[in-house]
């Protein structure tokens, strides 16, 4: 077909990923959000206030620590872990939440809403929110719920509203739904907080912009310390805002990276978050990205042992990193992710998320015995106190 | 021109509006959506929506995410659709528009898809996860087999591409009566008027049917001086739900024809 309709502008592509799929209810909306975030991205009073909300409210810059004794495991090998797990509320996605809350501020909404899956990102979201006052309604599926009942807790202390959600599978696929729904309905006066890289255009990119910090102190801190670049970047992926947050500021650079899906229970089960590994390119949630799917393309329920991981789709812009081969896409089982947690536990003193436990577990995986001395950062994206009860289940 | 574009074009001849009725295929049972459609025949609808179930209706409400899970659970998959389609053509003419989302045409094969839609008597598309600046091979693909792109406007939407989605759209331009999912409401709102007057002001090319939140006969006399007609979809899928098995079609034929004479006096 070489016709073209030369009226129609479709934006927001990562080559042939992402886009906007989305009601039309949203298109002003969205286009709303992208004049504003464009105005913010270079507006150095809106990056002066990001920064220091980042550095005085979230604790950053977030250390890069020297893994010794993992280190030990490995011949010739130097690891060095990210610590977003000392961020505040415990996770990589409170800088996100800040970046997006402040620019809710920016467009005068009253009301935040969010999705979350582990209710990492809804906590993020609940808490800056507090922070800078605005109503906050959490759409959370009712087995999330159950199965991360701190989190709840911790969120309505904070003052936000949860909602369950007891459609589909009742988890994060089908909160993101629920807070989309909510977004049509309450669009003039409602931000809508999005958690990871995916979703509609602005989204996978200003999400992204808001995490590539992570990189760019990562950058800056190898830099000092080994005053060379790392050979590899590892770092696991559910919607993958914490690897692209790492990865963007490399992706020019001679640095091999790894993102780690979630196997669960290995990828010729049906029981896994494998999208990139197992998944075919769709639409779900606003963008044309890899999905876990049937043959008559209805979503397939996805399984992770990690709540964060737990989701059938991917942001786009991996979708794209994948097809053009700079970054490499693996897995990793439930079993493995576990394994990882303990060993870097006792290891270290330091007790990781099972989310970035997959990105951990990975390291046993590749071939770490060159002869010449490997670099290797790995994101440590959220610490795991949110997982003893999955843990001590387990 | 099309069954559809015929259907409009005489009903606009004859002063009168449109009646488009919904229905999820496939909902409450298979062997129930022929006879379905045969009673929204008779009850005097003038096109026919199926609705195409998604796993994942984020457009849709309660009622119609219920009817389109029960459908799946019926294993209705959109070859089986076709072929409903093709048993409606062996007994009715009426314009039949299919409504589904993006996924579903993607993973069927999108030229595949309005192929099919060709051979089995389909008239029409309304996708309400693709705006319409994702939509030109789509647009083009469709064209190709005379099948018309029903694109949506809501309050939201500016005047300009207002304008945008009149050039292309064919059949008709559906407008989402409010901010909001699809859903049986209580009442018609102010925003609803204010933005009816406002597309009639500036879609040129085609007649604006209104859509979301449209259940009752009242709802139909208040509303049709604004636009060409209705679309009712989770009213009936409601009305369904609450029918005896024995009882169902009469009372969607009943039902029908209750909203065709809240247009028609």
């Amino acid at each position: 077909m070489n016709k073209k309709l030369v009226t129609l502008n479709s934006k927001g592509h990562f080559g042939k990923f992402g886009g906007r799929f989305v009601p039309e209810t949203l298109i002003a909306a969205l286009d709303e959000l992208e004049i504003a975030y464009n105005k913010a991205k270079n507006d150095s009073s809106f990056q002066k206030e990001f920064r220091l909300h980042l550095k005085d409210f979230a604790g950053r810059p977030t250390p890069l620590y020297f893994a010794e004794r993992l280190s030990a495991k490995f011949r010739n090998t130097k690891i060095y872990l990210k610590r977003e797990d000392l961020c505040h509320t415990g996770a990589h996605k409170i800088n996100n939440t800040i970046g997006q809350i402040l620019l809710a501020k920016k467009l005068n909404k009253k009301r935040i809403i969010a999705e979350t899956g582990a209710g990492q990102h809804g906590v993020a979201t609940a808490t800056v929110a507090a922070k800078m006052g605005f109503d906050c309604v959490v759409y959370m599926g009712t087995k999330d719920m159950a199965r991360q009942e701190m989190n709840v807790k911790r969120m309505q202390l904070l003052g936000a509203e949860v909602r369950g959600v007891t459609s589909g599978t009742q988890t994060l696929k089908d909160a993101t739904n629920e807070a989309i729904r909510d977004w049509v309905a309450n669009v003039r006066d409602t931000f809508y907080v999005l958690g990871s890289v995916v979703g509609p255009h602005p989204y996978p990119m200003m999400v992204r912009d808001f995490q590539k910090i992570i990189g760019e102190e990562t950058r800056e801190q190898i830099l000092e310390k080994e005053n060379r670049l790392p050979d590899i970047l590892v770092a696991c992926v559910g919607g993958g805002s914490n690897s692209i947050g790492l990865f963007f500021p490399f992706l020019n650079d001679d640095v091999k990276m790894f993102g780690v899906e979630a196997a669960g229970l290995g990828i010729n089960t049906t029981q896994h978050a494998a999208t990139l590994t197992k998944g075919k390119p769709g639409v779900l949630h606003g963008s044309f990205s890899y999905l876990l799917q049937d043959d008559d393309g209805q979503i397939l329920p996805a399984h992770s042992i990690s709540a964060g991981l737990d989701y059938p789709g991917v942001g786009p812009e991996h979708s794209f990193l994948k097809e053009s081969g700079r970054v490499k896409y693996v897995s990793v089982t439930d079993d493995e992710a576990l394994n990882a947690l303990f060993e870097l536990t006792k290891l270290e003193g330091i007790f990781p998320a099972l989310e970035s436990s997959h990105a951990l577990a990975y390291l046993k995986k590749m071939k770490l015995n060159s002869k010449n001395e490997k670099i290797v950062v790995v994101n440590l994206s959220g610490r795991g106190e949110k997982d003893l009860p999955t843990i001590l289940r387990g | 021109m099309n069954r559809l574009t015929t259907k409009l074009q005489s009903l606009q001849k004859e002063k009168r509006k449109a009646l488009s009725i919904f229905l999820t295929a496939g909902f409450p049972m298979m062997e129930k959506t022929i006879p379905l459609v045969k009673a929204i025949e008779k009850g005097g609808a003038d096109i026919l929506e199926l609705g195409i179930p998604f796993s994942d209706p984020l457009a849709d409400g309660p009622t119609i995410q219920f009817s389109s899970h029960v459908a799946l659970e019926n294993g209705i998959t959109l070859s089986k659709i076709f072929s409903i389609v093709k048993e409606i053509r062996t007994f009715s003419e009426k314009p039949i528009v299919l409504m589904g989302y993006m996924n579903s045409l993607l993973a069927f094969g999108s030229e595949k898809f309005f192929a099919s839609c060709f051979e089995c008597g389909v008239d029409g598309i309304i996708i309400p996860d693709l705006p319409i600046e994702e939509a030109e091979e789509i647009i083009l693909q469709a064209k190709e087999k005379n099948i018309a792109t029903i694109f949506l406007a809501s309050p939201t939407t500016t005047n300009e591409r207002l304008k945008l989605l009149d050039e292309h759209s064919t059949g008709f331009l559906y407008c989402v009566s409010i901010t909001g999912v699809t859903g049986a409401r209580k009442n018609i709102s102010s925003q609803t008027e204010k933005f009816l007057k406002r597309a009639k002001k500036i879609v040129k090319k085609n007649p604006l049917l209104v859509g979301f939140g449209i259940s009752t006969k009242k709802d139909a006399q208040q509303i049709k001086g604004l636009c060409d007609g209705i679309i009712v979809g989770s009213a009936l899928i409601n009305l369904i739900r609450e029918s005896k098995a024995r009882e169902m079609e009469k009372n969607v034929c009943n039902f029908v024809r209750e909203l065709r004479t809240g247009l028609d006096e």
